[in-house]
């Protein structure tokens, strides 16, 4: 099957800032890819470019097999975005901002009657149609901001952290929306620095950092290409540990601290023992230890040397 | 798409009680309290005069009579506060003028009925007094010239013998037959004199004033103020609306907007008209409130109303686009626009009337756009302009409105693509 949008060596300069610096990314159709990133990664640039709200340096930028020109609205429609901000209107009701959006879409008469209902159906926001938006809660904004963005049903979605500063309960049926659409064939790109929600979503997950798509790949495979299916040990020192020591232990993949240490090891059974040896010979004592099986937070350390949420 | 903007625009505006009460209520505030204060009456105010009459006699009582027929001046008899039985002494007469409770006083001394009355100052009539206050340097000039016209028409007999007497010295004398038959003549005046009173019409040169501009309108002035007031509350409402749409800008709505199938032009020509459709609503329920609390001549003009009202809605929606698509933030924006409204307003003639000032400034004035709106406005309601003779308005108002829309569409390219 035809993928439904392809991404080419997308460049984008802000000044000296290389906010993307040759992305190239594939959506599969009916999948959804999660671009995970921290902050500043260049995600929600990439986004943007793709609706048509930042112009690109260089790079194409395909839908269907169509490239994507600047002013190219028909073709643009098959896309439905999500913004990271409320981009909806607080005094108008839920449904006149759904009206509203819908109608920009080209939208009108029944067909927009229904696409209001499908929305206010899916979105959980039926018996609040009619409540001014600045009424409603944080959650139920978030739900309203990614009905707004889809109303017109559109191929491929793309949302941008739609969970950002939403309690579980309403993240929960936030997830609830994205599978049901997905499940009715809409491909999506789901941005976010949320570790959990990218595995737990995402057919597919790209990790981008500065502006560069550093690995791609279902959550296990991208496991097994880094850290592979071993654990993860973390320990906290008491004292400092030595240049030499640290300098030692970064050669054998280690990321160390001045006080902490982090490795991946094969086997806790045959690894743990010769480590915590070698600690005490070197008069450094244990203040606290953890280990964790392999999860994107470690793919991702090992791939950048960085926390995601730095 | 143009009209999904204009929709949403009303949407939003009817949610705003806010906005709502700045647009239509609070203008109508303003402009009734102006009515209010000066669309009363268009007469410049009476001058009082404070009246010492220390002569008494028929002579003095029938001058200042005459004086008190002026429409110009209000003689006062006795001080504040005195009963009309207590008239003003030379004391009590100065002692109100040092006080600035009244701006002028005359003094009519004794023996001026007794005295003869000579044209070149001959004569040993004493002087008229007038105690002014220096701060008001129109009243003592103003009662002084209307002294000496009331002097000629009050006593016209005694003006007569005066002059004859001039005559008799400068020309030779005159013989009996002319003597008694002026004598006559001058006896007769004087019995129509006193059987019309002191307000004889008759006067050196006949001068009759007629009010050409709205001599047969009930309250003209309002117009002006309902004009004024309206155009400088449309600067402020566009400029408001202005400020929503850089709200839409922060709040990232406006990139929603632009990612679907509607462009920045399609865009921002829905925002003007709807800011367009906005101001004429409001002009037109300035006016019909006028119309109904201070009887200013609405119906009677409505075709050059809404000739003006649309031209001048969309010159002003046009500039609160450019003031929008000038400005970073919404804080930038009502900082600058306030102190924009505020000076074309003042040079415009929202708050002080252009006819009134100076020529050069008057000149000057006519690079603000508002100065061409409230022309436009006075030509309908108070020189009776046909629609062709605002021509010129409606011109520079739509060329105005034409290119500060594209100026703020070349403006708002940064809002289009990063």
């Amino acid at each position: 099957m035809e993928s439904p949008l392809v991404v080419e060596e997308l460049r984008k300069k802000f000044g000296e800032v290389a906010a993307l610096d040759g992305v190239s990314v594939t959506l599969r159709a009916g999948e959804i890819l999660g671009l995970l990133g921290p902050n500043g990664a260049g995600k929600t640039t990439l986004v943007r470019a793709i609706v048509g709200r930042v112009r690109p340096d260089s790079g194409n930028i395909s839908i269907d097999g169509s490239p994507l020109l600047p002013g190219h609205s028909a073709l643009r429609s098959t896309l439905g975005w999500v913004p990271q901000e409320l981009a909806i209107y607080p005094l108008l009701s839920v449904e006149d901002n759904l009206r509203t959006f819908g109608r920009y879409q080209n939208l009108e008469g029944e067909e927009l009657g229904r696409a209001v209902d499908r929305a206010l159906g899916w979105s959980g926001l039926a018996d609040r149609r009619g409540h001014r938006t600045e009424t409603l809660s944080g959650g139920m904004k978030r739900r309203l901001n990614m009905a707004v963005g889809v109303i017109h049903g559109p191929k491929i979605a793309l949302m941008d952290e739609p969970t950002v500063g939403v309690d579980p309960q309403s993240r929960e049926k936030i997830y609830e929306m994205i599978r049901s659409m997905n499940e009715a064939g809409t491909a999506l790109i789901y941005t976010t620095h949320y570790m959990e929600e990218a595995e737990r979503l995402c057919d597919r997950i790209a990790v981008l950092d500065h502006g560069r798509i550093i690995a791609e790949g279902t959550c296990d495979e991208l496991v097994l290409a880094t850290v592979g299916p071993g654990r993860m040990v973390a320990i906290e020192l008491d004292e400092d540990i030595p240049p030499v020591l640290q300098e030692l232990w970064r050669s054998r993949g280690a990321v160390v601290d001045q006080r902490s240490l982090r490795l991946k090891i094969t086997s806790p059974r045959t690894d743990l023992q010769p480590l915590f040896r070698e600690l005490d010979e070197q008069k450094l004592t244990v203040r606290d230890f953890a280990l964790t099986g392999p999860t994107l937070e470690s793919v991702f350390l090992f791939l950048t040397g960085r926390e995601l949420r730095e | 798409m143009i009209i999904n903007v204009i929709r949403t625009a009303l949407l939003n505006f009817r949610s705003d009680r806010g906005a709502i009460l700045l647009t239509f209520i609070l203008p109508m505030v303003f402009f009734s309290i102006f009515a209010f204060i000066f669309g009363g009456t268009r007469n410049t105010s009476k001058v009082k005069v404070a009246v010492v009459d220390l002569d008494q006699s028929q002579q003095s009582k029938r001058f200042l009579e005459a004086l008190d027929a002026e429409g110009s001046l209000e003689l006062v008899m006795s001080a504040k506060g005195a009963t009309e039985d207590n008239p003003f002494t030379l004391d009590t007469a100065t002692a109100a003028v040092r006080a600035g409770d009244e701006p002028v006083a005359l003094v009519v001394p004794e023996g001026f009925g007794s005295t003869q009355f000579e044209f070149d100052g001959s004569g040993n009539r004493p002087t008229l007094h007038v105690l002014s206050d220096s701060s008001d340097l129109v009243a003592p000039q103003i009662l002084q010239g209307l002294i000496q016209k009331v002097f000629l028409t009050s006593t016209p007999s005694e003006a007569a013998r005066a002059g004859v007497k001039l005559f008799r010295q400068w020309a030779g004398g005159l013989s009996p037959k002319q003597e008694t038959s002026i004598e006559a003549n001058v006896q007769l005046l004087e019995q129509m004199q006193s059987l019309s009173g002191s307000r004889s019409q008759s006067s050196p040169v006949s001068v009759d004033i007629r009010d050409v501009v709205g001599e047969k309108k009930h309250n003209p002035v309002v117009a002006f103020y309902a004009a004024g007031i309206g155009v400088m509350f449309l600067l402020f409402t566009s400029a408001a609306a202005g400020g929503a749409l850089l709200e839409e800008v922060e709040s990232g709505t406006l990139d929603r907007i632009l990612s679907s199938r509607i462009s920045m032009t399609s865009l921002l020509v829905g925002k003007l008209l709807y800011l367009a459709l906005v101001g004429v609503f409001q002009l037109t329920l300035m006016f019909v409130w006028g119309a109904v609390a201070f009887k200013l001549e609405l119906w009677s003009h409505l075709p050059g109303f809404f000739l003006m009202a649309i031209a001048t809605s969309l010159a002003v929606s046009s500039f609160g686009l450019l003031l929008a698509s000038v400005c970073r933030t919404r804080a930038q924006l009502s900082a600058f626009s306030t102190l924009v409204i505020l000076i074309i307003s003042a040079f415009g003639g929202s708050m002080f009337p252009r006819f009134l000032m100076p020529e050069s400034v008057k000149r000057v004035s006519l690079i603000f756009f508002n100065s061409w709106a409230l022309d436009g406005f006075l030509k309908v309601f108070w020189r009776e302009s046909p629609l062709s003779g605002l021509a010129p308005e409606v011109t520079v108002l739509l060329g105005c409105s034409l290119f500060f829309f594209i100026v703020a569409r070349r403006m708002a390219t940064r809002w289009e693509l990063q």
